[in-house]
């Protein structure tokens, strides 16, 4: 696998704690993210990776620690952390697109009203957008009127639209059906051969072997242990791993 | 019959002002509802008690009461005025009592509707970069306000009926123009009755008709 490009660490986790009440979802957090780094985060359900992820763009709260973002520390509330999240694309694992409006307007949604930048050209760019990811031909429907996998590239190409430092990417291929997983992936792959700084949570194995750097396994809350894909699938360093693996690998 | 054809004007011009003051209290309710909603659901503490409170007080209090409050507590006694006529005056304290009260049922049906967008779009506009005024007016309310149509309607039909209340402090709408009739006309007043009720129905019923209808046209595919 390559080398990750550049070796600034984009966003920085320092001693991060979160708990949902009496539950201690994130422990002791500490992660580096370079540049143009593809991260994947693997582990078993309720193993905090999706809180990891949220945590980011501040849409979840943190307890304790630090996060910073680009050398700067993530800001608390208001325009500072709008202006945060513009820089950080997330793609959920429900799509999540806006329902009202047709797959263009979500995509310029942003550009236009955070970007401030003139409709057509917003547009112009959307339709290129549309275009990589193969939906240009669906841009006037209603999100409501694609299929999963359809909508799951829109809600790439939203997130690609506001020229972001890096998008988190929380189990997008898990609410898909089986047929409409690939063509979801080669997107996040070709993403990921252009540089494009990414944080997956995931259970394709195929995708972290192919596109990723480094391989983050979590489990109850803390990371395990990290590697490079390789090393991780076939030589893992702790016996939660192995036992992990060993679980999703047989079948 | 005679009654009424000889007093059509009168009455024509009473349910003129009945109209009237149904679309301006509408108006002012929907624009303070909305604004009441967004408080609701607002990030800040402080917002959302005196929205909560607002609402509370204003539901359950009756209208008669209401409106009355207005026409002597913010008329009368605090000398409110918005015009060198009494009338006029009058009307426009009634106006504020109708839509200080309807606001706290729009209010609530805004809120109602907001339940209805789902969590992840909200997120979705967050992780934007969209402010929350911004996730409110492009994504949050758009699709609130069009699972609320039919609702708003039976709001707006309430409306129309509630404005008789206005009677209480002396504006002349329909109920009152009804009222100083029968004192005229003893001798029809049944007839002048199912005139009125007629009148009301005509008003009533194309609303909710045509509030049904949009609330189909316009409802958000899921």
């Amino acid at each position: 696998m390559t080398e990750a490009k550049g070796s600034t660490s984009l966003v920085r986790l320092e001693g991060v704690n979160k708990h949902f009440g009496a539950l201690h979802v994130l422990k002791d957090i500490d992660l580096d993210i370079a540049r143009g780094e593809v991260v994947v985060a693997i582990g078993p359900s309720g193993a905090g990776k999706s809180t990891l992820c949220r945590v980011i763009n501040r849409l979840e709260t943190i307890d304790t620690g630090t996060i910073t973002f680009d050398g700067k520390s993530l800001a608390v509330e208001g325009r500072a952390l709008a202006q945060l999240r513009s820089e950080v694309g997330m793609v959920f694992q429900s799509f999540n697109l806006f329902a009202h409006k047709t797959i263009l307007e979500n995509v310029t949604l942003g550009p236009i009203k955070v970007r401030k930048i003139a409709r057509a050209e917003a547009e112009k760019r959307g339709m290129e957008l549309l275009e990589r990811v193969g939906i240009a031909s669906q841009a006037e429907k209603y999100p409501a009127q694609l299929s999963g996998g359809q909508q799951q590239r829109v809600a790439i190409a939203r997130a690609l639209a506001m020229d972001p430092k890096m998008i988190l990417f929380d189990e997008p291929t898990s609410a898909l059906d089986p047929e409409m997983v690939q063509e979801v992936l080669d997107v996040m792959i070709s993403l990921a051969r252009d540089g494009m700084t990414m944080l997956v949570v995931t259970h394709e194995m195929g995708f972290a072997r192919r596109a990723a750097h480094r391989v983050v396994f979590m489990a109850d809350g803390a990371v395990v242990e990290q590697n490079t894909p390789d090393e991780f699938f076939t030589n893992p360093g702790t016996d939660r791993a192995r036992d992990f693996l060993s679980k999703i690998l047989t079948h | 019959m005679g009654a009424l054809v000889e007093e059509f004007p009168v009455i024509l011009g009473a349910f003129w002002l009945t109209v009237r003051l149904t679309l301006a209290s509408a108006v002012v309710a929907l624009v303070l509802g909305t604004v009441l909603a967004a408080m609701k659901v607002s990030p800040f503490g402080v917002l959302r008690g005196v929205a909560t409170a607002y609402v509370n007080t204003l539901r359950n209090t009756p209208l008669t009461l209401v409106i009355v409050f207005c026409g002597l507590g913010l008329g009368t006694v605090l000398d409110v005025s918005f015009s060198e006529s009494l009338s006029t005056n009058y009307l426009w304290l009634s106006i504020i009592g109708l839509s200080a009260y309807t606001a706290a049922f729009v209010c609530e049906a805004i809120r109602s509707g907001i339940n209805t967008v789902p969590v992840g779009q909200a997120e979705a506009a967050r992780a934007l970069g969209l402010t929350f005024t911004q996730n409110l007016r492009f994504v949050v309310l758009p699709q609130a306000f069009r699972a609320i149509i039919a609702p708003l309607g039976s709001l707006l039909i309430a409306l129309t009926k509630n404005t008789t209340v206005a009677a209480a402090i002396g504006v002349g709408e329909a109920s009152l123009t009804m009222k100083s009739m029968f004192e005229q006309h003893q001798d029809s007043v049944v007839a002048i009755f199912f005139g009125f009720a007629l009148a009301f129905l005509v008003l009533t019923l194309p609303t909710g008709l045509a509030f049904g209808w949009l609330s189909r046209r316009l409802k958000v595919a899921r």
